[in-house]
């Protein structure tokens, strides 16, 4: 098999920090030593594939899939799509998103949930798809509404959709969550606020795409994932040992 | 001014968050029938080459609580070393697996075959082990540690071996608690702290 390298290590200053006091659930959830950094091994390069067999028809249509198809859930019709590519700008094909979100209302179906905002009926919260040859990908689905949540005395989640990617190496392995265009409840939240830099908050802001909203249906918004690149040269053949 | 690097950064990371099991284990958490089943519930068909082990473990936040709404998923290799989606890697071996905290206890199962050691660039050769990777609610990036085994030879281990205080070497390493069953558990701050990997 062709080696194409080891992973780029991962450049943490992009994540959020671990340890986080005004995200107070991370305070005893956090390390307090040092990571064990070290190059890739294939324990970390190879990871699991799935196939399309793996997926229903309605699997990305969060609007839909909850009722199987007979009742839309209420909310904002929005696509979300975009592409997974990894740090060298290659598309990642063939690998599974996962997305899960609160309803029109701002209330997942959790049994721990217990905000206000009623369940709807016609709509469950969690959609996958898999990538296409390009790394592209799209979801049908309501916009989640924003809800409150103990953490200090008065604090409110932003709309937000959570998503889980896997590309193609173990070592690859995100989740994240995506944030919408305009939403004054960004600034205030400390989950987002547990990334340091403004910049690297905004990557995970997606913008209003009114070139794919469809008329008189849904709007759109686009939002891009980048994986971990490997470090292929014209060397990592020759490499002695490690 | 410099040429600009063509090379894009990675997604930050953010908290899987107190429902990931919506989004990623949707029949345990109650949405029965959006899938038939949960994703990657076994590592391992009927068939599968190997001893078939049991490793059963609590996740520890630093206050010693064992924690009831984590996510475990984990990666390794078959019986003969071969990762899966390799040229002769056990077709009844998948090596992935998506498991939880039990809700009640916090224990979680991992039922695998046990794996063999693998081979790196350069000869380098890893003790069997299992990657694992932990997310939940208070976690802002997943954290990767390895499941080792104390019946296995783990003495030339490059991972372990890098480990510089040597009595944090235990926390990667599974305790057999009779034939085929192991514990292992995971202490994310703290006394006992389990090293985390970076890699």
């Amino acid at each position: 098999m062709t080696d194409l390298g080891p992973l780029i290590p991962r450049n943490r200053e992009v994540h959020p920090v671990p340890y986080d006091p005004g995200y107070k659930t991370s305070i005893t959830r956090s390390p307090y030593l040092p990571l064990l950094s070290m190059e890739s091994t294939p324990s970390e390069e190879t990871g699991p594939r799935f196939g399309h067999g793996l997926l229903g028809a309605l699997d990305n249509n969060l609007i839909l899939n909850w009722t199987k198809g007979a009742a839309p859930a209420v909310g904002e019709r929005i696509l979300v799509h975009g592409r997974v590519l990894d740090e060298n700008g290659r598309p990642v094909p063939h690998t599974l998103v996962e997305i899960w979100q609160a309803n029109a209302g701002g209330r997942y179906r959790h049994v721990k949930d217990t905000y206000f905002a009623p369940l709807d009926p016609n709509f469950g919260g969690c959609g996958r798809t898999i990538t296409d040859e390009n790394g592209y990908y799209e979801f049908l689905t309501i916009r989640p509404g924003a809800y409150p949540w103990p953490n200090r005395g008065n604090d409110w989640r932003p709309m937000h959709i959570h998503m889980s990617v896997f590309g193609h190496s173990f070592g690859q392995r995100l989740i994240t969550q995506l944030y919408f265009e305009g939403d004054p409840l960004i600034d205030r939240c400390p989950i987002a606020a547990t990334i340091k830099s403004r910049s690297q908050l905004d990557r995970l802001v997606a913008p209003l795409d009114m070139a794919k909203a469809r008329p008189m249906d849904f709007l759109a918004y686009k939002f891009d994932v980048v994986l971990r690149g490997r470090r292929q040269t014209m060397f990592e053949n020759k490499l002695e040992g490690m | 001014m410099a040429q600009q690097l063509d090379t894009l950064q990675e997604t930050p990371s953010q908290t899987a968050g107190p429902y990931v099991h919506i989004g990623c284990v949707p029949t345990f958490a109650g949405l029965e029938g959006i899938y038939p089943e949960d994703l990657a519930l076994s590592p391992i068909e009927d068939g599968a080459k190997g001893e078939i082990i049991e490793i059963t473990g609590q996740v520890f936040d630093g206050t010693g609580w064992a924690m009831r709404d984590a996510m475990m998923e984990s990666w390794q290799a078959d019986a003969a070393g071969i990762y899966p989606g390799t040229d002769g890697a056990d077709p009844k071996v998948s090596g992935f697996c998506r498991f939880t905290a039990d809700k009640e206890t916090g224990f979680f199962t991992l039922r695998t075959v046990k794996p063999g050691a693998t081979k790196g660039r350069g000869g380098m050769v890893q003790a069997p082990h299992i990657s694992v990777w932990i997310v939940a609610r208070g976690i802002n990036i997943g954290l990767q540690t390895r499941i080792y085994f104390e019946d296995e030879d783990n003495s030339a281990d490059p991972l372990l071996n890098r480990i510089e205080q040597r009595p944090r070497v235990d926390t990667l390493i599974a305790k057999k608690t009779a034939e085929g069953k192991y514990t292992f558990d995971i202490r994310l701050q703290g006394e006992g702290e389990t090293v985390f990997l970076d890699i």
